[in-house]
């Protein structure tokens, strides 16, 4: 795709009736356009099935907003959510959608910060922000938000989101004690209650089980990419998996696992042939913390600006959505939703303690992605992750892994000082 | 001849490398065309390689040098050139404070670097004017949380055996005198021409450059 001719598409009429700010999100799709332009469409080399998710951005504020509104006519409910433990499989199995919502970016903190305090995480800020100002049309496309407990801002801010827009809040054990995930199944049923309510019928079985498989394929198929990006010299940049790791959490899952297995096709093709993105002997760097929501990608360009290539992202935005399946040999509704408990608390989010199963994902998938050094990303006032950083830190030490740590937020404002860490991070790891 | 350049926040530094020497120095103020201001400075010395480091570093590889390395590495090269026993090097400029740690071949081991905030520093000294101190008591006290910092950048390091101090603000020897207190035992050594340190290890990059 050209990067001059590159733009978000507008549907004016279609957020005037989703009672948007209209003349302020024209703005914000521009820049969205322009970001995405320089970031994305600047790269050379890319494979031509990342054409698909150019069109996605395209139509993110419209074509896919659409299919959400069809479905809610239908009665089908949709749902807005910010976490990886939302329960996706409940609703899909109600002839559902799960949709994240924005909070990556910078335009819309000085919305929430008219009501919230200033020293909160960005993301928290950004998104509530984005419902302040009504400059999210999924925001106003959802019957309700999933809220969950894995974070204070988040947890008291849902308590003033819901006076804005429906938030439903499940609570998320903080161990995993076997009383820990007794309360975490019947969470899953009063999510599963809530779900049905929305959409008039109860869920069967039959409907459950056919939406583990979904949700399973469509983590196989992420776990494909990134097992193939992970081949040196990789074929496909670290932007553009992390481009497909956030489309992942608005695209319609079926559609999206076939497209992302075309793309693995064309891969390993250009693996045969040898072709890449960055130059040979690149410097390959891991990832590892907070999710980065789209359109935040300020540490990617970084590190792929400098020349380095990025191999693996250890994040909800990343391997903590799709490192884990579910089992498909049936059972009663009960042993189901009892197995997606299970399957729910392998999530290594910082907010369990103690989480030391965390510290040992972070070095398999360090192993595994053949990456040569860890920079761990954490978002400033995120307290679980930074904190638990010191133990990934010490891990990294004792393994002898080159590691850096950079705590930042949505701003342009520590950029050049960051451009000086990760390229001198790079020198570190070139000799 | 070798050529490093270091186009800093404050300051350029353009420094000269022959048989493992510098020869030759010059110091200018950033201006508002930093790099056009690099490059004056470089020709005369007609070099065989010229390495720019500080924040003009890509501008200046867009414009004239052969190639680019960051701060920390430069000071690093340029300390362990000076002083090779020395295992961590501070360096405070214009904009921000490094703290850099260097194994024994004087590689960069692990860095930090972090903001010196003027901001909210020139917020207190107002706020102690009009409580009437004394001058001499503000500055003593500014100068004593410069090198409270330092020291607390060096201690999430590690202060290692022996510190050297780079960079404009080793000059300033109220702040050296300080920080050499609160280290107590551990040796801390000033170069000579602690201003040009990144320059001089940038000279010295460029002088190896094709080496690898």
């Amino acid at each position: 795709m050209n990067s001059e001719k590159f733009e978000i598409k507008a549907y004016p009429e279609m957020w005037e009736t989703l009672g948007m700010d209209v003349e302020r999100f024209d703005k914000m799709r521009l820049m969205l356009g322009d970001m995405y332009a320089q970031s994305y469409l600047s790269q050379k080399n890319r494979p031509d099935c990342m054409g698909y998710f150019d069109n996605m951005i395209a139509e993110i504020h419209g074509g896919r907003v659409q299919e959400l509104l069809d479905a809610r006519q239908k009665g089908k409910p949709v749902i807005g959510t910010f976490c990886v433990y939302i329960p996706e499989e409940i609703v899909l199995a109600a002839g559902g959608i799960c949709v994240g919502l924005c909070g990556g970016s910078q335009g819309s903190i000085p919305d929430a910060e008219t009501i919230l305090p200033r020293n909160i995480c960005p993301m928290v800020k950004s998104a509530f922000g984005f419902k302040v100002g009504k400059v999210c049309p999924y925001f106003q496309a959802v019957d309700f938000v999933y809220g969950e407990t894995t974070c204070d801002a988040k947890k008291k801010t849902w308590e003033i989101l819901d006076k804005l827009v429906p938030t439903h809040v499940m609570e998320i054990p903080q161990t995993k004690r076997p009383a820990a995930v007794d309360m975490w199944l019947s969470e899953v049923k009063d999510f599963r209650d809530k779900v049905e309510s929305i959409a008039g019928s109860e869920i069967t079985l039959e409907n459950l089980q056919e939406a583990v498989k979904v949700m399973n394929n469509k983590r196989k198929v992420l776990q494909r990419l990134n097992t193939l990006r992970h081949t040196d010299p990789t074929p496909v940049s670290g932007k553009d998996v992390l481009l497909i790791e956030q489309i992942a959490f608005y695209d319609e899952p079926v559609r999206f696992a076939a497209k992302v297995n075309e793309l693995c096709a064309e891969l390993e093709q250009r693996i045969d042939e040898g072709v890449t993105v960055q130059k040979r002997g690149a410097a390959r760097v891991m990832v590892a913390g907070v999710p980065m929501a789209l359109p935040n990608w300020k540490l990617h360009n970084l590190v792929e600006g400098a020349g380095a290539v990025i191999v693996n992202e250890e994040s909800c935005i990343g391997t903590r959505y799709y490192k884990d399946l579910m089992t498909e040999d049936g059972g009663d509704m009960e042993s189901i939703l009892r197995e997606l408990t299970s399957r729910y608390m392998k999530i290594d989010c910082s907010c369990f303690t103690p989480n030391d199963e965390r510290i040992d994902q972070v070095l398999q998938e360090y192993e595994e992605s053949g990456a040569q050094g860890i920079i761990h990303y954490s978002l400033q006032f995120c307290h679980t992750y930074n904190i638990e950083e010191i133990r990934i830190r010490e891990a990294c030490k004792k393994e002898g892994i080159p590691y850096m740590f950079i705590e930042s937020d949505y701003s342009p404002e520590d950029v050049g000082q960051l451009e000086t860490r990760v390229e001198a991070f790079l020198e570190q790891i070139a000799e | 001849m070798f050529v490093g350049v270091d186009i800093g926040s404050r300051s350029i530094k353009a420094a000269a490398w022959q048989d493992d020497a510098l020869v030759d120095y010059r110091i200018e103020e950033s201006g508002f065309e930093p790099h056009e201001q690099a490059r004056v400075m470089v020709t005369p010395y007609q070099a065989i390689n010229i390495v720019a480091t500080g924040y003009g570093r890509h501008l200046a590889k867009e414009h004239f040098a052969d190639q680019i390395i960051t701060e920390i590495k430069a000071h690093g090269m340029g300390v362990h050139a000076l002083l090779p026993s020395v295992t961590t090097v501070v360096d405070v400029g214009g904009q921000d404070s490094k703290v850099i740690s260097l194994d024994t071949r004087g590689k960069v081991a692990n860095f930090q670097i972090n903001s010196m905030c003027t901001v909210f520093a020139e917020s207190e000294v107002i706020s102690m004017k009009n409580r009437g101190i004394p001058r001499e008591q503000i500055a003593r006290a500014v100068h004593s949380s410069v090198a409270d910092r330092i020291i607390a950048m060096l201690n999430r390091l590690g202060v290692g055996e022996s510190v050297a101090f780079s960079g404009g603000v080793a000059k300033n020897s109220c702040v050296v005198q300080m920080v050499r207190d609160r280290l107590g035992n551990i040796p801390l050594t000033v170069p000579e021409n602690p201003i040009v340190i990144g320059a001089l290890g940038a000279a010295i990059a460029a002088s190896r450059l094709g080496e690898a």
